[in-house]
């Protein structure tokens, strides 16, 4: 008869820590964490050593002293005795505003030029590829300088528009100006019962929404199409229209005129803002163009064929099959597409828009000379708006992916 | 153990950054060479000529130190530096000097623990319009554009000086003189304002200067001058007496073509001081007994250096006025050599 005794309970040894391989992965991720950990605390305490040994502080106090300079685009209340965070503000609102601007145009630039990259007509194809190669591969900074050049050199100063016989003159019945300064547009003026056509209007939105929604139940449960396009269309222009002239024409309009050195009334965009907007959604737009491309590859050529064989026109085989499936394609790396915009939106400096950069990481930086603090905050903000769009765009993606059941 | 590590790091990264603050002097001679910064290129100040060799006003400064030091103005590394760099650039320890018509202002000076060695240039924030726009005072400026440089003192007295006399503006931030040059000529803006000198100097630099003209009005003081980091006072007293000496050359009448005559002894001692063959000036500097001769055979005085690069004899043709001598009514003035 054999008896099992237990073995003998070994007791641990620190060699275990090496040799045994049940300790070892965790000694060397202990050994990682502390060689991580003293890297950073040498990292912290130089920093700390050197603005001692400068004489520094490390404080954000700044913030709410008056700046003392002014901002040309301001979409918010700011003047020269607002405090440097509100200069901070201003900048951070003009960022993303061009980032928005930019990410909008650059989709629709992407979109259309992807599509039109892979159309059957050789010419458009091959002016596509063109468009895609030249901007994908010159830096970015160079097409904003030269976006900005073209604008202010190839337009009048607001005094050639001055005289008798002016050399230049406004465009669309005198109420768009083109100068090297912006281009000068009108401007809404509200006035009593303006409220009330803009609530017709939203009104008039939630319609056309409304609508689209019937007309679709509508095409699934007795195969009839409505011609969706022009009542949408109605819907939109008609009772806006007879609210404007019932309430007495509410909603004016201010025209841009030459007064003294510039032209005042009506709305500015600054040749700094076209430049960078226009340079960054070419730029980027090349970049989706390719993961549109990419994307629309990606679906089987059975897809389209399937969709020629059911009597589909190419258009809407491109609308209703092709498409909707290569967003899931390109929807991830589009993200990153925004993200890069939105990063390089802060080049804006170059031709003098007045973004996050040039205001907190610029002026302020250089009138206080925080830069540590300042760029530490810049670097904080870029990188919460990063991740949030990220974030919103991460939401996007999940209710178009491939849903498995 | 954890404990034990982050302190000994601690110590270790304590005593690496103790360490890395040597007197500027010994650093510049273990380089063999200066390291200035300078304006990225205004005419007259400090921009490079046909051969890449920088020049000017400010870069006599930088070459005026050089020669203290190694008795070779060509022992220079210019660094160009717009107006948000230069600061971070001398900080950081890139440069040893800045020689970039920078305003002396309180908070430069004590904030941002700079120390400024001296004045070599009195000037003021001016205007400057096109001639054909009819404006002959700041104060019909109402409503212009007005290009500007950013990271400025020029930017603060803007703001003020239009909130004072309730006009409004519209600033056109610009990084660098060559893009405000660009951007004025192509009517993008008004108005250019800077320091009047630097207002003249791309005056000059134009097909037709005299189609422009700058106001009258000067709403500011700037003394432009030297400055240093704060904390080697040995570094900023060899930086402030090279100034002082080609200021004080020029009151006693030692030039370029003199001083070596003169240094061989004269009978005035405080000649003798200077140019080293009386007294222990420069050992007192650490630097070599006749330092400041060097300076003044290689570079010259202040009214030499003055003439030559934006005097009225030159294209820039500025006036002495405020940066005459103080006999001569101006308020350039320098401590005695003794």
């Amino acid at each position: 008869m054999t008896t099992l005794t237990d073995p003998p309970a070994e007791s641990f040894r620190l060699s275990q820590l090496i040799y045994d391989t049940r300790y070892r992965s965790m000694t060397i991720q202990v050994v990682a964490l502390i060689g991580f950990v003293a890297l950073f605390a040498w990292l912290i305490s130089n920093t700390i050593t050197n603005l001692a040994l400068l004489g520094k502080d490390f404080n954000f106090g700044f913030l709410s002293v008056r700046s003392g300079y002014d901002i040309n685009q301001r979409l918010v209340e700011y003047s020269s005795d607002s405090s440097h965070l509100r200069a901070a503000y201003v900048g951070l609102l003009n960022t993303l505003l061009v980032a928005v601007l930019g990410c909008a145009l650059a989709t629709v630039i992407g979109v259309f030029v992807g599509v039109l990259r892979l159309s059957n007509n050789w010419l458009t194809a091959k002016m596509m590829t063109i468009y895609v190669e030249a901007f994908r591969n010159i830096p970015v900074l160079l097409w904003i300088v030269a976006f900005f050049a073209v604008l202010t050199e190839a337009t009048p100063a607001p005094r050639a528009f001055r005289g008798e016989s002016p050399a230049a003159s406004m465009v669309l019945n005198d109420s768009v100006a083109f100068t090297n300064r912006g281009i000068y547009v009108p401007s809404p003026t509200w006035g009593d019962g303006s409220l009330f056509v803009v609530v017709v209007f939203l009104l008039s939105l939630a319609g056309i929404w409304w609508f689209g929604r019937y007309a679709h139940k509508r095409q699934n449960e007795t195969g009839d199409i409505l011609p969706t396009f022009w009542i949408k269309l109605a819907i939109f222009f008609v009772p806006v229209v007879i609210a404007y002239f019932i309430l007495g024409r509410p909603v004016g309009l201010e025209y841009p005129a030459l007064k003294g050195f510039n032209f005042s009334g009506g709305l500015q965009f600054r040749n700094s803002l076209l430049a960078l907007w226009l340079a960054l959604s070419c730029y980027t737009g090349a970049f989706i163009a390719e993961n549109v491309r990419a994307g629309i590859l990606a679906i089987s050529r059975g897809q389209s064929e399937a969709a020629s064989a059911l009597g589909l026109r190419p258009n809407r085989t491109m609308n209703l099959v092709v498409l909707p499936q290569a967003l899931r394609v390109i929807i991830p790396p589009l993200i990153s597409q925004y993200l890069n915009l939105t990063k390089n939106s802060s080049l804006a400096i170059a031709v003098g828009y007045m973004d996050l950069r040039a205001t907190l990481g610029g002026i302020t930086l250089n009138q206080t000379g925080r830069e540590l603090e300042c760029m530490l905050l810049m670097m904080g903000i870029y990188l919460i708006i990063s991740l949030a769009i990220s974030g919103s765009m991460n939401v996007y993606n999940n209710s178009v992916k491939l849903k498995e059941r | 153990m954890y404990k034990s590590v982050l302190f000994g790091v601690l110590t270790v990264s304590g005593l690496v950054a103790g360490a890395a603050t040597a007197a500027t002097l010994d650093d510049v001679k273990a380089r063999g060479s200066l390291n200035c910064g300078v304006t990225t290129g205004v005419p007259g100040f400090a921009a490079p000529d046909a051969n890449g060799v920088w020049e000017g006003f400010d870069v006599d400064v930088c070459r005026a130190v050089a020669s203290a030091i190694f008795g070779d103005p060509t022992a220079v590394n210019f660094t160009p530096t717009t107006g948000q760099t230069r600061f971070t650039a001398l900080a950081s320890g890139e440069i040893d000097m800045l020689a970039r018509n920078t305003t002396w202002t309180f908070s430069r000076d004590v904030d941002l623990k700079f120390e400024f060695t001296g004045v070599n240039y009195y000037d003021g924030q001016g205007f400057m319009v096109p001639k054909d726009l009819g404006v002959s005072s700041a104060t019909e400026l109402d409503g212009a554009t007005i290009c500007i440089q950013t990271g400025t003192t020029t930017e603060l007295n803007l703001a003020d000086y239009f909130r004072a006399n309730k006009i409004s503006y519209e600033p056109v931030p610009i990084e660098t003189s060559a893009e405000a040059r660009q951007q004025f000529l192509a009517g993008a803006c008004d108005v250019y304002t800077t320091d009047a000198s630097a207002l003249a100097a791309i005056r000059a630099t134009f097909e037709t200067p005299g189609d422009f003209t700058v106001l009258p009005e000067i709403i500011s003081k700037e003394p432009l001058g030297p400055l240093v980091r704060h904390g080697d006072n040995g570094w900023g007293d060899i930086v402030r007496w090279s100034l002082n000496a080609m200021i004080t050359a020029e009151e006693l009448g030692v030039t370029s073509a003199n001083a070596g005559e003169l240094s061989g002894g004269s009978d005035n001692p405080e000649i003798n001081r200077l140019l080293g063959s009386e007294g222990n000036l420069g050992e007192q500097l650490g630097l070599s007994a006749d330092w400041a001769k060097n300076i003044i055979m290689s570079v010259g005085n202040y009214g030499e250096v003055f003439g030559t690069n934006i005097g009225e004899n030159t294209p820039i043709g500025i006036a002495r006025g405020l940066n005459a001598q103080w006999k001569d009514g101006g308020l350039i003035y320098s401590p005695p050599f003794r």
